[in-house]
């Protein structure tokens, strides 16, 4: 920071960041005229690309596109919101969706222009702060400096105060009541006898400043840091004993691990749901969810808790979140063979109403117990359609999403559930290729179930609907950069605060001495460094110290 | 019984703002700029200020110039025009701002500076012709500028009522869905208003322009997004709804004031430069521009951390609810974009190298920006904040 000088006064109202004097602060020499060889002209390149970088128009112009950038993130389907609507919007625009895939239009946040903003804003950043660091660093150390020549060109300003004593004891007097004011100040004799006092308070401003934009940096660590060292993992999971998983890649139906991550560093926990309780009001609006679960970390002994939307389960490396439910139809089929098997198959809901649709397979249907599979005639058996928690008794459509009047409607599928293919495929629909080419096919029209119903197929076989259970949607995370994260949140808002509140002012008195030994006529001058209203009457305040 | 009584409240409430808002036009209309001024704080001088008490502390100086305290001494600025503000002439002290702390003082009689208006003349910009109608006119001005107060803080009144009585329907903090959203962002829209009216009273010309804003968010709000009084969904049962909204609530409703402050500053700075049509013509009544930015600033200033802490409750409440305290829901972006916009604005304003138009027009982006939050993003853009409940 250099001397306070008159010319200062009309900018001093500097509030976050008076970056114009960034390149002076930066202590960049002046740009050389001469420069000899072309080495001599990069580095004149070089100087002046940095002091564009870091000047604050050009931090201006990035947060103003940055600020404009994320507005397609906001308007098109982004991945990692949404992978249905990025595939809908696909299906709806399948000309331009793939030249906007190939500029990241999917993926705002992660492309390569969003990030090259925000990198660019940072380094700017960077580039402002550590001379200006350097620069508090050294005006936090610093006596207030000398009193300007001429006290009466300050904004503000008194003269001719009549002060009692002798001008010691009036400048300790003064020292004393900026002292009680918590200005820091020092007093210094003056060349032609008397003294002056120099008083200068607010640096907190700075000081919060430069915290705010240290916690923006500290959040940007953070971030980047929880997407190398952390994860994600999703699972349905459905009620019940038979039915918990574990914390391995293998057991979920989709995961992201971040770059530094593998498979082994997932906390080991094993999750059973033992019991869901959803309660609606009679508009249909859910009111409350509550999953009760049981889980053990590593060797420790099972521990029963209930997690609910707003309460997760939260382990030391690992938490557990509730973000979905739904209900699993329960299908006992009688083979041919007289072989019953028992499917317990989460169906998806389609709307808030929780119409379902899904498939309960049994590719081992129909085995001979004497000859074994045939692999050339598969007997496999499948049935695919919606389940209707309440039906209004006609429509495949459900009007409230609890049990009130549950009904199963669905279609016997018998032949080869192409599962051999080693092709990944949706557990909730049958593979259409098969029904297509014929291998595949329905044995009789929909049936229409309610729990406790069964009924035959035409080759003799039964099925039977039991019921339904419960399923929960799970999503498993874990983010070692929230900590971070939530410190420079908690900086950057103390930081902002400060810097928003603080008001850097000097004050300076002048007290001459006469040949009496007493104290002459006082003169006073005060510069507000940054917007004060206040400043006036705190400077009246101070000036009637001086009696 | 208390849903209905609330959705009385807000016809009422509506209906006493729109004729606030007739009076401060009137008020507007009538009444010179000199007029509007002195009338503002004559009556909180003599009055004692009966609906703003604590604002005689504020009628020496206006705290936003940085002069001291002094009985009003000088009756013409620089320019010659008598703009009725409260403070000191700005020659005496050697403030570096001009316009904005230039004025009559309470002690200057209403006749008086009448006669002072009429020789000086407001070039010709408002009817100054005989003094007896100008008389008449400002007679008509300064009932018009007691009654918009009063419609207005009786406005606020049923606007909390309002509010109030929805709460108690409701058995919970009354902003759990859009409707009710907006309708606390209003509230604090007045009551930074009223405030802001009790510490600097010759901002009262802008009344006409907050209420406006309030009477359209309002109207909006009860004929198209009205909601039922139904329990929280699950996801916003939380503790957090209290936190993390309230903040949202505070810092949109000062924003709202601050947009409002921010567009009458490019208005009257338009109209200082010459500009003469709409809407700049508005500006011939509306305080200094000088004074009304530093207003500007001071607004957003407040608003800022508030709404800085709104946003990241949102990230600690989605970090318990989502699993996630960042995740780019079109909710978050937008208050990220607005937050970087007003975060603009605060650093364009403290470089002197910007020019304050121009940071100005970044504060009214901003507020774009928190519009297109509400609106576009609740009932456009469907999200992981899809509470407006509006069918």
């Amino acid at each position: 920071m250099s001397e306070p000088t008159l010319s200062e006064a009309p900018l001093s109202e500097a509030l976050l960041s008076t970056v114009d004097e960034r390149a002076v602060a930066a202590g960049v020499p002046p740009e050389r005229p001469s420069g000899i060889g072309p080495g001599a002209g990069l580095v004149a390149l070089a100087r002046r690309s940095w002091r564009w970088l870091t000047s604050m128009r050009t931090a201006l112009l990035l947060l103003f596109l940055l600020a404009v950038a994320a507005i397609p993130g906001s308007l098109l389907p982004q991945r990692n919101l949404n992978m249905d609507k990025v595939r809908d919007y696909y299906v709806a625009h399948p000309k331009i969706a793939p030249i906007l895939d190939r500029i990241g239009g999917f993926e705002v946040f992660a492309s390569p222009w969003f990030s090259a903003i925000y990198l660019l804003l940072f380094l700017s950043l960077v580039g402002c702060l550590v001379p200006r660091l350097r620069a508090h660093a050294v005006a936090l150390v610093r006596v207030p400096p000398e009193a300007p020549s001429r006290l009466d060109r300050l904004p503000a300003h008194a003269d001719g105060l009549a002060a009692q004593g002798d001008p010691a004891q009036v400048a300790a007097r003064l020292r004393a009541a900026l002292r009680k004011r918590r200005f820091r100040t020092v007093v210094r004799p003056a060349p032609g006898g008397g003294f002056t006092v120099s008083a200068e308070k607010g640096y907190l401003k700075e000081t919060g400043n430069l915290l705010f934009h240290f916690a923006l940096l500290a959040l940007l660590i953070g971030v980047a840091f929880g997407s190398w060292y952390g994860y994600k993992a999703d699972r349905v999971v459905v009620q019940g004993a038979d039915e918990g998983f574990c914390n391995t890649l293998q057991q979920y139906d989709d995961y992201g691990l971040g770059a530094r991550v593998s498979p082994g560093d997932l906390e080991p926990f094993c999750l059973t749901l033992n019991d869901f309780q959803a309660r609606f009001l009679d508009t249909g609006q859910p009111a409350d969810y509550r999953a009760s679960i049981s889980y053990t970390v590593g060797d420790s002994p099972a521990k029963s808790t209930v997690i609910k939307v707003n309460d997760p389960l939260r382990l030391d490396r690992a938490r557990v979140y509730l973000v979905g439910h739904g209900y699993a139809p329960v299908l006992r089929y009688t083979d041919r063979y007289g072989h019953a098997q028992t499917i317990v198959a989460p169906f998806l809901y389609l709307d808030n109403n929780k119409t379902s649709s899904g498939v309960v397979a049994f590719p081992d249907a129909n085995v001979d117990p004497v000859k074994g599979r045939d692999p050339n005639n598969k007997q496999q058996v499948a049935f695919s359609g919606v389940y209707v928690p309440t039906s209004d008794g006609t429509h495949a459509v459900s009007v409230f999403p609890a049990e009130r009047n549950p009904i199963l409607v669905i279609t016997p599928y018998r032949g080869d559930l192409g599962l051999d293919a080693g092709i990944p495929s949706s557990v909730y629909t049958l593979d259409q290729h098969q029904i297509d080419t014929g291998r595949l096919r329905a044995v009789s029209s929909p049936l229409r179930l309610r729990p406790g119903d069964s009924a035959r197929l035409d080759d003799g076989t039964t099925v039977e609907f039991l019921g339904t259970r419960p399923w929960t949607a799970l999503t498993v995370r874990y983010d070692p950069g929230e900590t971070v994260v939530l410190v420079g949140a908690i900086c950057l808002l103390i930081g902002l605060l400060t810097s928003l509140t603080g008001r850097r002012r000097r004050v300076w008195f002048r007290v001459p001495s006469v040949e009496s030994g007493a104290a002459g006529p006082v003169s006073a001058g005060a510069l507000a460094r940054s917007e004060y209203p206040g400043f006036h009457a705190e400077f009246d305040e101070l000036v009637k110290e001086v009696r | 019984m208390m849903a209905a009584l609330s959705d009385q409240l807000l016809v009422y409430a509506i209906l006493a703002y729109t004729l606030a808002m007739l009076a401060y036009a009137v008020e507007y209309s009538f009444g010179t700029r000199s007029v509007v001024g002195r009338v503002a704080t004559r009556e909180l001088v003599g009055a004692g200020g009966p609906l703003l008490p604590d604002a005689t502390d504020e009628i020496d100086g206006d705290p936003d110039s940085d002069a001291p305290a002094q009985p009003p001494a000088g009756l013409a600025d620089p320019r010659g025009l008598p703009v009725g503000l409260v403070g000191p002439p700005a020659g005496l002290v050697g403030s570096t701002d001009v316009a904005g702390s230039v004025g009559l003082g309470s002690s200057v009689g209403l006749g008086g500076s009448v006669g002072l208006g009429s020789s000086v003349g407001l070039g010709g910009s408002v009817g100054l012709g005989g003094s007896g109608g100008l008389g008449e006119n400002a007679r008509l001005a300064a009932l018009a500028g007691r009654a918009a107060l009063a419609l207005t803080a009786l406005g606020w009144l049923v606007h909390l009522g309002c509010l109030v009585t929805r709460g108690l329907a409701a058995h919970r903090v009354p902003w759990g869905n859009m409707y009710e959203f907006v309708l606390a962002v209003c509230l604090v829209g007045a009551t930074a208003w009223l405030v802001l009216l009790a510490r600097r009273p010759h901002l009262r010309p802008l009344g006409l322009f907050v209420t406006l804003v309030l009477v359209l968010l309002l109207g909006i709000d009860g004929m198209l997004l009205y909601t039922k009084v139904v329990p929280l969904v699950p996801a916003l049962n939380s503790y957090w709804l209290k936190i993390h909204v309230t903040a949202a609530v505070t810092a949109s409703g000062i924003f709202l004031v601050g947009f409002v402050a921010a567009a009458l500053t490019l208005i009257r700075t338009g109209y200082d430069e010459g500009k003469v049509r709409f809407p700049y013509s508005l500006g011939a009544r509306v305080p200094a521009a000088d004074g009304l930015e530093r207003t500007t600033f001071r607004i957003h200033a407040f608003a800022f951390p508030i709404w800085t802490f709104a946003v990241i409750c949102g990230a600690i409440w989605a970090e318990a609810a989502w699993g996630r305290y960042w995740g780019w829901d079109p909710k978050e972006t937008w208050s990220f974009i607005a937050w970087v916009i007003y975060a603009g604005y605060l650093h364009a304003r403290a470089t002197p190298s910007v020019k304050r138009t121009v940071a100005t027009w970044i504060a009214v982006l901003g507020w774009a920006a928190m519009m297109v939050n509400l609106f576009g993003v609740n009932l456009v853009i469907a999200g992981l904040h899809s509470y407006a409940g509006v069918k």
